[in-house]
């Protein structure tokens, strides 16, 4: 049995940036990573962030999470387990982890639930069809393992994966026909929309995938316009030749741990799905148990920072640790996480946030 | 409509150009960033302090012409490639686009390359007068491009490849 301070699962933005928050208040702190590294999503993402400064906006996040893993790599209260996969969260506070082949047993004081987010799928005729993607698996070809994944893309969803990945794959030199979107409206950065609309992919929105076609393989997707009603129009197919079809079609939270582990859970729609109800500083109903990042409710990867950040200090100084800083700190990552939402694009956060609120949680909601 | 298309339309672009007066003076950052999203970097890019934002990172960014020098600091550093410069007073005929480019191949000073307008449509052969590498870290170029004086509000990307060495 391992006994460890605080235990953060997922080493993506919201782990990596809640152990070194825990890390520089003195806790010690071990991260359990899935993957065969850590960074989480930052690994692919080759485009520049938003954000303020705070954030790290401007730079890619490629860099973001090279310095975050640099900067955790380097740090002697941090360790971090990679493929390892935690199995389980019990009724006595033991984490269960594949580690090295092995069945690991931890005892966190702390936990830190920062599991991120899985795709959501789409259902239409042929999409069992190799050649079908999701568009984080895109990612992961082109940005991590240098594969080309194909000649030729439609890209379905519009939201800012859509627009980004569509924009990767023109960079990597991959035709995109076209990106649909069922909504009548873009859902992601317009920013983003321009600039792939500029080099000359078009942005249709109102617009569904019929089908798949192709012997044995994609060969190319019928799309149609839509109604009002979601329903296709007569007489607007049209037959898009494409060799792979990309799915950008939403987030879920990836929440099984918490559900687990006992915390109570809420469906909010605005966050994506069920979330755990967490209280102003990240704990769930579960004492000493914390969620940061997609896992509580999908946003942009600069929350995801911030509120790994949240939790990290939270939960550290549950312990004991940074006993002066601690108000400050907190005050400072919550008015962040307030200007990160504040505009438009956050309203739907606003309200999912609100919701929490209403059944029980208090999380941070100007 | 931007919303539907991500092509910004005529009314959405005269909310953001400088006025006819002020591009007769010389070059001016034409930020076409229409949505409020959370983001600033161009406030520090900005060395003359002309891009502020009133309220929080969320609003619009606004610039200031007169302090605009149309240096094209911001034109690599807006995550969002949405900040172009135009001067208007490069030649009688000429006008000269600045312009955020991440595609490889990087054309060269002197090569032709085929003009787009927002909507990725051609635009016809210009010249690319100047090629700025936005160094190790930041990784975008800025591309000047010679524009017919006509197009220098409709020129806003090149094709990617293809590239001529004379006309």
């Amino acid at each position: 049995m391992n006994q460890v301070e605080i235990m953060v699962i997922g080493g993506g933005p919201a782990g990596l940036c809640a152990a070194l928050a825990a890390s520089s208040l003195g806790a010690k702190v071990l991260i359990a990573e899935r993957d065969d590294i850590a960074g989480g999503q930052l690994v692919k993402q080759t485009h520049k962030f938003f954000g303020s400064e705070k954030q790290y906006a401007g730079d890619r996040g490629i860099q973001i999470g090279q310095m975050l893993l640099d900067n955790a790599q380097a740090d002697p209260n941090i360790e971090i387990w990679t493929d390892s996969t935690v199995l389980g969260i019990y009724e006595d506070g033991i984490v269960t982890v594949e580690h090295e082949g092995a069945h690991a047993k931890i005892k966190p004081e702390r936990i830190i639930i920062a599991t991120g987010a899985a795709e959501k799928f789409l259902s239409f005729p042929g999409n069992d069809l190799p050649g079908i993607y999701g568009a984080g698996a895109v990612q992961t070809l082109m940005n991590v393992a240098g594969v080309k994944p194909a000649q030729s893309v439609l890209m379905v969803g519009a939201g800012n994966i859509g627009l980004i990945v569509s924009y990767q794959l023109k960079q990597a030199g991959v035709e995109v026909s076209a990106v649909i979107e069922g909504l009548p409206t873009i859902g992601g950065y317009l920013v983003h929309a321009s600039k792939i609309q500029r080099a000359g992919i078009p942005v249709l929105t109102r617009h569904t995938i019929l089908e798949a076609y192709g012997d044995g393989k994609v060969e190319g997707a019928v799309i149609a316009e839509i109604n009002e009603k979601w329903q296709p129009i007569p007489g607007t197919e049209q037959k898009i030749p494409c060799d792979a079809i990309c799915l950008a079609v939403g987030l879920s939270p990836l929440t099984e741990l918490a559900w687990q582990a006992g915390c109570e859970m809420a469906y909010i729609r605005e966050l994506s799905g069920h979330v755990p109800i967490v209280d102003d500083y990240l704990e769930t109903t579960r004492p000493g148990i914390y969620c940061a990042g997609d896992v509580s409710g999908i946003e942009e990867a600069s929350s995801a920072m911030v509120e790994g950040r949240l939790a990290g200090i939270s939960a550290a100084a549950s312990l004991g640790f940074g006993k002066e800083q601690v108000e400050e700190l907190q005050k400072a990552a919550m008015s962040e996480l307030d200007e990160l939402r504040a505009g438009p694009m956050g309203a739907h956060i606003r309200l999912g946030l609100e919701k929490v609120a209403a059944k029980g949680g208090s999380k941070i909601c100007s | 409509m931007l919303i539907n298309d991500g092509i910004p339309t005529k009314d959405d672009l005269d909310k953001i150009y400088p006025s006819p007066e002020r591009l007769a003076k010389g070059p001016v950052a034409i930020v076409e960033c229409f949505q409020e999203i959370p983001c600033n970097p161009c406030i520090k890019a900005c060395k003359q302090g002309a891009i502020t934002m009133p309220r929080d990172i969320n609003d619009l960014p606004l610039v200031d012409v007169e302090l605009c020098n149309g240096c094209g600091l911001c034109i690599s550093r807006c995550p969002g490639l949405a900040i172009f410069v135009v001067d208007k007073t490069y030649s009688e005929d000429m006008a000269l686009v600045k312009l955020p480019f991440e595609y490889v191949p990087i054309p060269k000073a002197g090569q032709y390359a085929v003009a787009l307008d927002r909507a990725g449509q051609d635009l016809g052969w210009c010249e690319v007068k100047k090629v700025i590498s936005g160094g190790k870290k930041n990784m975008t170029y800025t591309i000047s491009l010679a524009v017919p004086q006509e197009k220098a509000m409709e020129v806003r990307n090149i094709r990617v490849g293809g590239y001529k060495d004379g006309n």
